[in-house]
């Protein structure tokens, strides 16, 4: 054998150990390579309960190969709270109350601003939703209205009437006694009593000294008639085992999911006037992920994705957009009439808004929120 | 004594640590939502001047002492008759009885617990067969009690056991042999020897009372609120932990006098001042 029969002998054998190399190496790691190749990418999101659930995200996660990590919070406090004991990175995506959206945005470093020709403004339902009061600073755009609901008197249906809800003073009412339930937050629970009081101007929450003393006064003498002070889960179950009759602080957000479950419940807005809850999407500056998150919010505002919030299962809010109402309609016809969410209804969440019924919920504007907050927790000790 | 380290390492990094940075936190200031070092005693001043926090005080005391008083009294026939009435095999199996609670949520046991004190609930229909009530119990201080009890008896009646069952057996029997009464042995000589195990019972039974949450909030309505619902009330208006962080260090203060005067109680030497 010459030099270089015995080059080309260990050339074929070098080839043939590295091809069964080769082979071995793509048998053994190839799983973890398609694996790796398929990884989704993790979207973290800082939201109120359900918002990053199966029925909320599943659709987009298939479609776009990501997957939703969510944090819930109950409160914006404990919003503020969550961001400010996380790393900034932590998150990607805020969804937030429109008065704590306010809040991330003065901060001036927390969110991102947005294109506005990136979501349907166009199309929104009602014009207030376009330059929604928190949602812009200097003419720039941080946070965009995904969804709202109306916050009223609540009721058991088989103890009061909708004649007789249709007016707060219907929580004195003696029927009721020992059984009026407050859900604990003093914000909505004081805009109701304030609009009760007939602040309805320039807001229930923009009210002098004298007014706040009479809303103070106008409180205290309901405590008589209360049972307990709840949050979701405690609402959700005494309304539907008969603990309490009647609900101050919450609408249909509530009663909607009680009803589902077989309760005799229902909301409306009373003739006083009701409180509006908008929540809306901002994008955090330190994520890594924001044109993946921005097309979530786009997402969010197509058809499709707010028939998913109108129907969410943790609790349902109205569409924005007028295409989200035609789909509704087409898609669930029963809750889009259930919901008042069809042209003509009378209790059509628009129509409220436009008859000058409904008032956006805000912070105090007079009083700051410990003044609301230490007069709560002064009620419920009265 | 290195092998005491680890154990003042954990005490320092998770207790000792803390607890300076709680009492530093709660002189801090809060402005638009954000909370800035300093050193006000702002807070101090503004929640301790509150009557609602010294309602909330006196009632969250209050349910706690009762509670470790119901509980160490409900919970001692059983402890009793597990330490001195059925063979040891029986007590073990007590015992892990007594365990199983433990193994589920807390917070499930006090939801199954509004079922059963609900006006429609599981008790009002027993009642209803007797054509009583319905009475009213769940979202009532009653209700809050309730969820002490639930939380704490297994333990406290474990507690006891233990101590009952580690009382020397002759000196019972001199008792009965020297003309004693079953009540009066039990009252002068079984008590006062198992005096540390229904001490340390109680306590416990008070620390965990008085810290709860789940029980004054689910059953009891919040209504009115304890300490531990002032403390989450307080962080809803606006960022305000420090001031919710004088809360808690109240509370700590108490359990701390609480914990150290009874320890002093139940390991007093007798006929010592």
């Amino acid at each position: 054998m010459n030099k270089t029969d015995k080059s080309d002998s260990y050339n074929n054998n070098r080839r043939k150990i590295l091809k069964a190399g080769a082979a071995a190496g793509a048998a053994v790691f190839a799983p973890y390579i398609r694996t790796a190749k398929a990884a989704p990418v993790e979207i973290n999101i800082l939201s109120w309960y359900g918002l990053g659930e199966p029925d909320m995200v599943a659709e987009f996660e298939e479609a776009n190969n990501v997957k939703f990590k969510p944090k819930y919070y109950a409160g914006g406090d404990n919003m503020l709270a969550a961001l400010a004991q996380s790393p900034p990175g932590t998150f990607d995506l805020i969804h937030t109350d429109a008065e704590y959206a306010r809040i991330l945005i003065e901060r001036g470093d927390l969110v991102d601003a947005l294109d506005p020709a990136d979501y349907p403004f166009d199309d929104m339902l009602h014009e207030d939703f376009t330059k929604f009061p928190g949602h812009w600073k200097d003419g720039k755009l941080y946070s965009v209205i995904c969804r709202y609901g109306h916050l009223g008197v609540s009721y058991n249906t088989d103890a009061l009437t909708q004649a007789e809800a249709m007016s707060y003073n219907a929580f004195w009412s003696p029927k009721l006694a020992g059984k009026v339930g407050h859900f604990d937050w003093h914000l909505p629970n004081l805009g109701e009593i304030s609009l009760l009081n007939g602040n309805t101007s320039p807001s229930p929450f923009d009210i002098d000294k004298a007014a706040w003393d009479k809303v103070k006064e106008k409180t205290l003498s309901l405590k008589p008639q209360v049972k307990g002070y709840f949050d979701y889960g405690g609402t959700f179950a005494s309304l539907k085992n008969g603990e309490i009759l009647a609900c101050a602080g919450i609408g249909d957000w509530v009663t909607a999911v009680v009803a589902k479950d077989g309760g005799k419940v229902a909301s409306v807005v009373p003739d006083e006037g009701g409180i509006q809850w908008t929540e809306s999407y901002s994008i955090v500056s330190s994520s890594k992920k924001k044109d993946l998150v921005n097309k979530y919010i786009q997402y969010c505002l197509s058809p499709e994705g707010q028939v998913k919030s109108a129907n969410m299962a943790a609790y349902p809010g109205f569409v924005v957009t007028q295409g989200g109402e035609n789909a509704l309609i087409k898609a669930t016809p029963d809750e889009a009439k259930r919901s008042g969410q069809m042209p003509g209804l009378a209790n059509n969440p628009i129509t409220l808004i436009n008859e000058g019924k409904i008032h956006y919920r805000d912070t105090p504007k007079q009083q700051t929120l410990e003044d609301w907050n230490d007069f709560w927790s002064e009620y419920k000790n009265a | 004594m290195l092998w005491r380290a680890p154990l003042l390492i954990w005490q320092i990094l998770f207790f000792v640590v803390p607890l300076f940075f709680l009492v530093y936190l709660s002189f801090w200031v809060v402005k638009n939502y954000r909370m800035t070092p300093a050193l006000d005693p702002v807070n101090w001043i503004k929640m301790l001047s509150r009557d609602y926090f010294w309602s909330a005080y006196g009632l969250t005391l209050t349910m706690a002492t009762v509670a470790a008083l119901l509980v160490s009294l409900l919970a001692f026939p059983a402890a009793y008759t597990l330490a001195f009435k059925v063979s040891a095999r029986v007590r073990q199996l007590a015992v892990f009885v007594l365990i199983i609670p433990f193994f589920t949520s807390y917070l499930v046991r006090i939801y199954a617990w509004q079922t059963l004190l609900a006006e429609n609930g599981v008790i009002n229909a027993f009642f209803s067969l007797l054509n009583l009530g319905p009475f009213t119990m769940l979202n009532t201080p009653i209700g809050t009690m309730v969820g002490y009890i639930a939380l704490t008896l297994p333990l406290v009646v474990i507690l006891q056991t233990i101590s009952l069952a580690n009382i020397d057996r002759s000196l019972v029997e001199a008792a009965h042999n020297l003309g004693c009464g079953k009540l009066r042995t039990i009252l002068t000589v079984i008590i006062p020897l198992a005096k540390n195990g229904i001490i340390i019972g109680m306590v416990f039974c008070f620390i965990l009372s008085f810290g709860d949450f789940v029980s004054p909030y689910y059953l009891g309505g919040s209504k009115p609120p304890t300490l531990s619902i002032l403390i989450i009330d307080t962080t809803k208006a606006g960022q305000q932990w420090p001031k919710a962080a004088v809360v808690a260090i109240t509370m700590i203060v108490t359990l701390f006098i609480v914990a150290i005067a009874a320890v002093a109680a139940a390991y007093k030497r007798p006929g010592t001042r």
